[in-house]
């Protein structure tokens, strides 16, 4: 391996400004001032707009550049999740400012963990060893931990976090597991050597054991993270329980970071593997779509209910990802890009409506919506439309390039039991749009849109839904753009 | 020299892990435990191992016994309290009887008489391992600062005073 370059770290500098930021946060709370949460909120979204634009200066290098001692990669596949989490989290942040000022909480260390969580995801996008891809997996789960309990004098939120360390941990010590048990077999952990020493070692019999054993448990360790089933029995307790902002961040950049890595991993390592693996994500995809569905019909929580319900997206998107085609992959990454839109609004709108923490997230809180506020009625129809997969919406395209996607390659059976249980689903999202629209409200209060940062941002993602839905033609290009080197 | 040096320090090492096992005071077990470690460290100096003696003072003298301190002194467990023959100790004695039984076979049995040559000096110089850590892993290296400084940072914010919440 070649000594590193020191010009090697200005491929790192978004990475490096962000990690400042978060730092920088630290050093904030010890102020005395007035309005630290809009100090803290401001500076975390000047980071983040800063890191956008150095990354968009960097922009995406002709071929992959593999630097660091093979740790590294910048490439248009790791250019557009790290936008997607730039954006997730700036959205997040906006999301959060009411939320720790009504609780009295500190921002400080908030806004921090979320940019070192963020941060974590940036070197995931670009993780080229098993190795640096497992550490900053470790540092977006321990801030995400934290972030999930913020709210430590509630009991939900404790044991949200709780849950999450708990089963987090065990899921990382699977994956670290399987991580070492294929060095055993190949001895690198540099994803090409990987790929490249993986076919020897399959035709010696312990060999192929050792790397049957690894990659089924780092298999299991990431379907973990993108909490599909029967690994996503903490998802529901942690959606519900931590503070709604953090629910966000975890259903839209959290996930996404997690399968930009099982992507990356299964594609640039255990290529040898593909019909393997690709059996099992059609299995472990049919069950989460089915299960994510049904269990998300009987919730009478709204956030139980998305959480259900981003686990059964979790099962869409995995269909993408065992076609092992480019079409697949331009697929999942639209998805998952819109999917973010949509489920920053929709949390958005569950924010607005909630009160003290916790109160106001059951169904019968949104009935007669539509006469205490009917902009965020319509706002919510459009977003639980484009999560069951309607025209003119983001989510309609996402679930039809899937689809194709996996009847192109032959999977149909998979695509069929995916139409199917996105017809359960239409169920229960249309089930708040009666609750919103033709039942009586209880009280009369006007639903107050005081806070101009959150409705800002419902509308920009309402605005992007109905755009993806019109328009996907732009985004459908960068992304079949960023796959370039990755096959 | 480096005889007695070895003959000191195994002579202390066996001493204060007795006392720490005898001693009826917790604190004061727990004070001989680090002379036991400390002992260990210098034998890991006189086989060629500095780093390794580095690590065992900085980790199991430094971190972990520390921490069995704050928990005894927080728990203040005072000595003397449990005097007598019990079923705890009496498995206690069997299991670390039959542990001290397993690696005395296994030194004289499989390793009696057989030449074993220590271990290299390239395997434990702090050259090639500073060079993996600060070149080859720099990038993990850094990542892992971060990924403490997050969980420093999380240690602060569930440990911190109720009343204290708004800045």
């Amino acid at each position: 391996m070649d000594s590193i370059q020191p010009q090697e770290f200005l491929l790192l500098v978004p990475e490096i400004v962000l990690a400042s930021a978060g730092m920088l946060l630290l050093l904030t709370g010890t102020l005395k001032t007035s309005n630290g949460y809009r100090l803290c909120a401001a500076i975390s979204l000047a980071a983040l707009a800063l890191t956008a634009v150095l990354l968009l200066i960097q922009g995406i290098p002709g071929a992959p550049r593999v630097i660091l001692s093979g740790m590294f990669i910048v490439d248009g596949y790791s250019f557009f999740w790290k936008l997607l989490f730039l954006v997730a989290s700036a959205f997040t942040v906006l999301l959060s400012d009411r939320f720790l000022s009504d609780g009295g909480y500190r921002p400080a260390e908030f806004y921090s963990l979320i940019l070192l969580a963020t941060t974590g995801m940036l070197f995931m996008a670009s993780g080229y060893s098993l190795l640096s891809i497992w550490i900053s997996l470790e540092l977006m789960a321990l801030s995400s931990y934290i972030l999930a309990g913020y709210f430590k004098h509630q009991t939900k939120s404790n044991e949200a976090a709780l849950k999450y360390f708990i089963l987090g941990a065990l899921s990382s010590g699977i994956l670290v597991y399987g991580i070492s048990l294929l060095y055993g077999a190949t001895g690198t952990i540099q994803l090409d050597e990987l790929a490249a020493a993986l076919p020897a070692a399959l035709a010696l019999e312990t060999g192929s054991r050792l790397a049957a054993a690894g990659w089924l448990l780092l298999a299991m360790g990431l379907f973990f993270k993108v909490a599909a089933v029967p690994f996503h029995v903490w998802t529901p307790d942690v959606y519900e329980g931590a503070p709604t902002p953090v629910t966000v961040f975890l259903a839209t950049a959290s996930k996404a970071a997690s399968f930009a890595i099982l992507v990356r991993i299964f594609y640039q390592a255990l290529p040898a593997l593909a019909p393997d693996w690709q059996w099992i994500t059609a299995a472990i995809a049919v069950v989460t779509m089915i299960w994510g569905n049904l269990a998300a019909l009987t919730q009478t929580n709204v956030k139980r209910m998305l959480a259900y319900s981003s686990v059964a997206h979790a099962g869409y998107v995995l269909i993408g990802v065992l076609a092992a085609t480019e079409d697949g992959l331009w697929a999942v990454l639209f998805y998952l890009f819109a999917y973010t839109f949509i489920t920053i609004g929709t949390f958005g709108t569950v924010i607005l409506l909630e009160r003290k923490e916790y109160a106001g997230e059951t169904y019968s809180d949104y009935a007669g919506l539509a006469q205490r506020s009917p902009f965020l009625a319509a706002m919510m129809l459009v977003f639980m439309l484009a999560l069951t997969g309607i025209p003119p919406t983001g989510g309609f395209f996402g679930k039809i390039y899937l689809f194709a996607a996996a009847v192109e390659s032959g999977w149909i059976w998979v695509a069929v039991v995916g139409v199917l249980t996105s017809a359960i689903s239409l169920f229960y999202y249309i089930g708040i749009g009666v609750q919103m629209y033709l039942k009586e409200s209880g009280d009369d209060t006007p639903s107050a849109l005081h806070a101009p940062g959150l409705v800002g941002t419902i509308a920009v993602c309402a605005v992007i839904t109905v755009l993806l839905g019109i328009l996907p033609e732009p985004l459908v290009q960068f992304a079949k753009s960023s796959l370039v080197g990755l096959l | 020299m480096e005889m007695a040096v070895f003959l000191l320090f195994a002579a202390l090492a066996l001493v204060s892990s007795l006392v720490v096992v005898l001693h009826r005071n917790p604190i004061y077990a727990v004070m001989s435990l680090v002379v036991t470690f400390v002992s260990i460290a210098v034998m890991f100096v006189l086989l060629g191992a500095p780093f390794l003696a580095a690590v065992q003072v900085l980790v199991y003298t430094g971190a972990i016994l520390v921490l069995f301190l704050f928990v005894i002194m927080l728990l203040n467990v005072s000595g003397d309290s449990s005097r007598g023959f019990d079923l705890h100790k009496a498995l206690a004695a069997v299991v670390a009887a039959g542990f001290a039984l397993l690696l005395l076979t296994l030194f004289w049995g499989r390793y009696h008489g057989l030449d074993l040559s220590p271990l290299q000096e390239s395997d434990v110089a702090l050259k090639p391992l500073a060079r993996a850590l600060l070149d080859t892993y720099l990038l993990p290296f850094e990542i892992v600062g971060l990924l403490l400084l997050a969980a420093v940072t999380a240690a602060t914010v569930l440990a911190r005073r109720s009343q204290d919440t708004s800045s």
